[in-house]
């Protein structure tokens, strides 16, 4: 059977985007978006270790049983995210002290896990590989969007900090929106993060009706076969 | 207005069914009719400023509802002249500082019909108070503008602003050399007081003034108590309200603030105070009594109403905010459903067991099927 990568490319990047289609993994997409920069992090982190943890179950997907499956996947993520969470410490130590918290709770976040179970554990490894890579990205287009709409309505800043996620070349991008008392504090606050996703979703659900698209509708979907 | 629905819904088999004649918009009109004197109140207080606040803050939440609609593909007009949103924005402007500049009104009333009301599905199935929620959001988003209180400067006084420069206090902020007073009102004037460890025997003669009668810093829906208050007994006795939810919210509020007042007068403020203050009458007669977002039972209201009484007065007392009001209704309107499960009205002919009454028969079955 030949593995259809378009379409596991654009299903991770929009039509079963993690956040904003499957709805999975909303901690972590409300809890650290308060900026574009932070849900960038965040999501990086996230996409790495979707992208190793899938290849890794994907390896050896003849050997886990059903009956052990999940304790094995738990297992698998958390080992990738402690060597996110160490590198991360030693490379971007300024991010880390910003994230650092949030970089064990991958582990919790239903979206690699979803992803193991539905895909990775019947796929062959390249095509887990490929789809735990765009779905990571897929949640970290999400979250810098959902980031980013909270950092311009609440502080009034995008992509403030970036050099310290991406290097010094990056200040340039950091910019001021709007005039520094001009935010809407409630946006970066937790109910902001309930409202701006919830928006989101709306949007995307917009475009896909606009465009003739099925909408997909909540919930861990099987991947394609 | 739900239970509206749903008496229509279920068909009439047969018994004697009483109809009532009040329609949504018959109730809206009332409710509307018994808070004009307290706004018109208000209006004369504050002057052209507060008038376009208001204006631009029902406007917007009518804009809002409308909008909406149209996106829904619904039409806009039969549901507009319903007067829900037209309330919903009312409710929220006398919530508002009087001189609160226009973008806060807009969006408050966006907020509160598009986001807290249509989101959910419109009238009659949001699970919080619409007025409520967009203040409580202008006041955590806005925290400056939003606790920016003026003090009372009636409209016809030579130093008021008129009809003109009343309008550039909405459009542009409150200028420099205006004589507008800025004032803190007297919970936050106490909470204030307290942080800095003047205890309440010591600040309280420098206090703003309170008055029955209204001439104290505020917004319009708290300033005029006794007006609020009559409005509510207007809305009691044309039976728009009950008595349980009004009662019930004041002595929630009077009875901690009596007693530790008692016990220390020098750290409580005391309950006529508290009952005078901020917004615990116009929470009590018309944000608490939202037949949406409160339960459907005698028992059930009383509950809620004491909830939302003790709420407050807890906020006011040992929270960061000097008033409690709107996130005391609003944590009990979150509570409402359960309220509702478990405080039932006993079926027509049944026990509260739901055992049928004088058929020995039908008592020792179990009757499956008691909610509906």
């Amino acid at each position: 059977m030949k593995t259809d990568y378009k379409t596991i490319v654009s299903d991770g990047l929009w039509s079963n985007n993690g956040v904003l289609s499957m709805l999975l993994g909303l901690c972590p997409a409300m809890a650290m978006t308060t900026s574009a920069t932070n849900g960038f992090g965040m999501g990086l982190a996230t996409a790495v270790v979707m992208a190793a943890s899938s290849l890794l179950v994907a390896l050896f997907r003849q050997r886990i049983t059903q009956e052990i499956r999940i304790p094995v996947f738990i297992l698998i993520v958390a080992s990738m995210v402690t060597l996110v969470d160490l590198a991360m410490n030693a490379w971007m130590h300024e991010l880390y002290k910003v994230l650092g918290l949030f970089i064990p709770l991958i582990v919790s976040n239903c979206l690699p896990l979803a992803r193991l179970e539905a895909f990775a554990a019947k796929q062959p490894p390249l095509a887990a590989l490929v789809d735990g890579l765009f779905m990571g990205i897929g949640f970290t287009l999400a979250l810098t969007s959902v980031g980013a709409v909270r950092e311009i309505l609440g502080s009034g800043t995008l992509f403030a900090d970036a050099s310290l996620l991406l290097g010094p070349a990056f200040k340039a991008i950091e910019m001021r929106i709007l005039p520094a008392d001009m935010g809407v504090l409630m946006m970066i606050l937790p109910p902001g993060g309930f409202l701006i996703t919830g928006l989101m979703v709306v949007v995307k659900r917009l475009f896909d009706l606009r465009a003739g698209r099925e909408i997909q509708m909540g919930g861990a979907h099987s991947a394609p076969a | 207005m739900s239970a509206l629905s749903r008496t229509s819904a279920a068909a009439p088999v047969a018994a004697p069914h009483a109809s009532t004649s009040g329609s949504v918009t018959a109730v809206m009109a009332t409710v509307m009719l018994a808070l004009t004197p307290a706004t018109l109140y208000g209006f004369w207080l504050y002057g052209w400023p507060s008038i376009y606040l208001w204006l631009i803050t029902v406007a917007f939440a009518m804009l809002g509802e409308a909008v909406c609609l149209r996106l829904m593909e619904r039409r806009a007009v039969p549901v507009l002249f319903d007067g829900s949103a037209m309330l919903t924005g009312w409710l929220l402007a006398v919530s508002l500082p009087p001189w609160a500049p226009w973008w806060i009104g807009a969006l408050g009333g966006l907020f509160a019909t598009m986001l807290c009301k249509q989101a959910f599905g419109g009238l009659g199935q949001n699970l919080f108070n619409p007025a409520m929620v967009a203040r409580v959001a202008l006041l955590i988003s806005f925290p400056v503008q939003m606790t920016a209180w003026v003090a009372p400067l009636p409209i016809d006084m030579a130093a008021a602003p008129g009809p003109i420069s009343g309008l550039l206090v909405t459009l542009k902020g409150i200028p420099q050399g205006l004589d507008a007073v800025s004032s803190a009102s007297l919970l936050g004037f106490a909470k204030t007081e307290m942080s800095r460890g003047v205890d309440l025997l010591q600040s309280l003669p420098h206090a703003p003034s309170l008055s029955w009668l209204g001439s104290r810093p505020g917004s319009l829906g708290e300033t005029a108590s006794w007006l609020i208050a009559a409005g509510g007994l207007l809305l009691i006795v044309r039976r728009v309200i009950s008595w349980h939810i009004p009662v019930a919210m004041l002595a929630g509020i009077a009875v901690p603030a009596a007693l530790l007042h008692l016990v220390d007068p020098a750290r409580y403020l005391d309950a006529t105070t508290h009952l005078l203050s901020g917004g615990a009458m116009l929470g009590a007669f018309f944000i608490a009594t939202d037949y949406v977002t409160s339960p459907n039972t005698a028992r059930g209201q009383l509950i809620f109403g004491a909830g939302c009484g003790v709420l407050t007065y807890v906020i006011r007392t040992w929270a960061g905010y000097p008033e409690g009001v709107a996130f005391a209704v609003l944590l009990m309107n979150s509570l409402t459903p359960i309220i509702d499960r478990y405080v039932k009205p006993r079926v027509y002919g049944r026990d509260r067991q739901g055992v049928a009454l004088d058929a020995p028969a039908m008592a020792a079955r179990p009757i499956v099927g008691r909610e509906y």
